[in-house]
């Protein structure tokens, strides 16, 4: 389905080279859900706009790597080729639903106006017609859809915006924090409804969250992003139980545990590295617990610690290579 | 089901429009603009009835006649009706006014718009030669421009179009650059829509409002324009009445018939008091700020 290799993106701007995403390599496959979990600053967004190849630029760039959809790589296409991946292949949901609808047209047109865009031959009724349909979809009343989206309520906003997404059928629904501005109710609603729909669709999925619970909830694989690049990739129950690298560790330490009673979370210490200037070995050895002397200096290697699960880490590329090679 | 589709979206369209609406009303100040531009434009559009003569009869045997019950605004030296010519006026000052304003607004939004969205070269090009053509005082440049191309409505009214394009295009550009940054633009170039329909749809819709104030204020500026013109001689040419060109024919009677300058003077100062009263009134309805 989706294929990111070895992908670079740096925004050239006059402080220095913003190095957002080093080297990200990861697969989506059919109808599969993949979790991208990380700090702010981590690079998540910027991949996700890599590719829609959107990245804004100036000043951003994409280096190098590649981005394959369906073998097909996009970083080929021209801009009129990529518009019709857009919203038709790929679409996105977006963090923040009072923001990401335009204030002046009816939720109705907003759907509609996707429909015709991708199928010029579309009718304006028809078109309509499906914009109800896919309110209905999303347990929205269609009546609502000659409203404006100011008089829907923040989850509805949400509900309007995965509406549109979902209208031409994408392949490949990138989910940008869809869940971040709302509260903890609506959020379940959410979730629940993007996890049914996805099957519906039979639509694969990138979210792109912090929340490892609602990871743990909707995806089944998922990747860890630190400093733009990724830690640690594998299947849910594998990240979570086998957990591999210190990074996710510190994340998991930082979650509270209902079960436990604990004065004060173990948090990671320290700050993530200004992604101008990044260390020369690890990214995350500043703050790891189990750094030694080699990390300063050597690039971790991603090691596979069991099948489908790799942790870019020099001490389990270590263990992970042992085996084989002695 | 189709009734009620029809229906529905034209009243939720007309609530805003109607809370616009009612804010303005609340404005004394914009309420009486508004009301001297309604009876202007009642008065230009229906000049051939409301006006007692027509703008060209003369009548030799009444020149310079004092304003009378017969002649509200008296007579001019060929003895036409100044209160005909001043409703005759109207319709000529309107007229510019609007069109100009139209075709300013249009070129110059368009120019700011493009320079706005893509930013980088094009913005550049574009406003460097905007901060040359407004480096240039207004009324000096509709004077080459209309001195150069000839004089007469049409000829008027491109002048002063072209005059003010750079102010719009600084309105536009500077509105667009604030909502293009807004994430619903950018959720419209992830659905693959073009540039152009973002631009058309998006992005123009959502700033519209400090457009629509600078338009309005925009007419006052462009009346008294072609006033000038006409004055010295380059807009209007007679016996087309202008308001301009009245004053400016009255000129030389000014010392015996106060009334032949009196009254297009009047008019000009009555319509752009209007416009932007009804400019400024505009402007604070729009504004989601003072909403109340």
């Amino acid at each position: 389905m989706l294929s990111i290799r070895e992908l670079y993106i740096h925004y050239i701007t006059d402080e220095g080279i913003v190095k957002a995403v080093n080297g990200v390599s990861f697969d989506v496959q059919e109808g599969e859900t993949v979790g991208l979990v990380g700090e702010t600053g981590a690079g998540k967004t910027t991949t996700a706009l890599g590719v829609m190849r959107l990245v804004p630029n100036p000043p951003g760039r994409i280096i190098s790597g590649d981005i394959l959809l369906n073998g097909e790589s996009l970083l080929g296409l021209t801009e009129a080729q990529m518009r019709k991946i857009r919203g038709e292949k790929i679409a996105m949901i977006f963090q923040d639903p009072m923001t990401s609808l335009n204030p002046v047209l009816t939720v109705g047109d907003q759907i509609a106006e996707v429909v015709r865009f991708h199928n010029k031959k579309t009718s304006r009724a028809d078109a309509f017609k499906k914009a109800a349909e896919m309110l209905g979809t999303v347990g929205i009343d269609p009546d609502r859809m000659d409203e404006y989206p100011h008089q829907f309520s923040g989850g509805m906003k949400q509900r309007v915006g995965i509406a549109i997404a979902l209208t031409c059928n994408p392949g490949l629904l990138i989910a940008d924090e869809p869940t971040t501005a709302l509260d903890v109710t609506i959020q379940a609603q959410v979730l629940n409804l993007m996890v049914k729909l996805k099957k519906e669709f039979n639509t694969s999925m990138l979210l792109i969250t912090h929340d490892l619970g609602v990871v743990a909830d909707v995806c089944d694989k998922v990747a860890i992003m630190y400093a733009g690049e990724i830690v640690e990739f594998g299947a849910v129950p594998d990240v979570y139980r086998n957990t591999g690298h210190p990074y996710t560790i510190g994340l998991f330490g930082s979650i509270p545990d209902v079960k436990k009673k604990v004065k004060r979370l173990s948090p990671i210490q320290g700050l993530m590295p200004d992604p101008v200037d990044l260390p020369a070995g690890c990214s995350f050895e500043p703050r790891c617990q189990v750094a030694t002397a080699e990390c300063k200096t050597l690039k971790p290697r991603v090691g596979e610690i069991s099948p489908g699960h790799m942790v870019k880490c020099t001490h389990h590329w270590r263990e992970a290579n042992h085996g084989h090679s002695s | 089901m189709s009734d009620r589709e029809e229906f529905t979206p034209r009243s939720k369209k007309k609530s805003q429009i109607s809370e616009i609406l009612k804010r303005l009303l609340m404005n004394h100040a914009a309420v009486v603009g508004m009301l001297i531009m309604l009876i202007l434009i009642f008065a230009a559009i229906f000049a051939d009835y409301v006006a007692p003569y027509s703008y060209e009869q003369q009548n030799l045997n009444e020149m310079f006649a004092r304003p009378s019950l017969k002649h509200l605004f008296g007579t001019d030296n060929f003895g036409r009706d100044i209160f005909s010519r001043v409703i005759y006026g109207a319709r000529i000052s309107l007229f510019i006014g609007l069109t100009s304003v139209v075709l300013g607004c249009i070129s110059g939004g368009a120019l700011g718009a493009i320079a706005a969205y893509y930013g980088g070269r094009a913005d550049n090009i574009i406003m460097r030669v905007l901060d040359v053509m407004n480096s240039i005082p207004n009324l000096l440049l509709a004077i080459s421009l209309s001195a150069s191309m000839g004089a007469g409505v049409g000829n008027a009214m491109i002048a002063i179009g072209i005059t003010s394009i750079p102010i719009y295009a600084r309105v536009v550009r500077a509105a667009v650059m604030t909502v293009k940054e807004q994430e619903y633009i950018e959720a419209a170039r992830v659905l693959g829509v073009s540039n152009r329909r973002i631009i058309l749809r998006h992005i123009l819709p959502n700033s519209l409002a400090p457009i629509i104030v600078q338009a309005s204020l925009g007419i006052a500026g462009a009346i008294i324009t072609t006033a000038s013109l006409s004055f010295i001689g380059l807009g209007v040419v007679p016996p087309t009445p202008e308001w301009g060109g009245m004053l400016s024919a009255g000129r030389q009677y000014i010392r015996n018939h106060w009334h032949m300058v009196t009254f297009p003077g009047l008019a000009i100062m009555i319509t752009v008091m209007s416009f932007n009263l009804f400019g400024d009134g505009l402007r604070d309805a729009l504004d989601p700020r003072l909403k109340r």
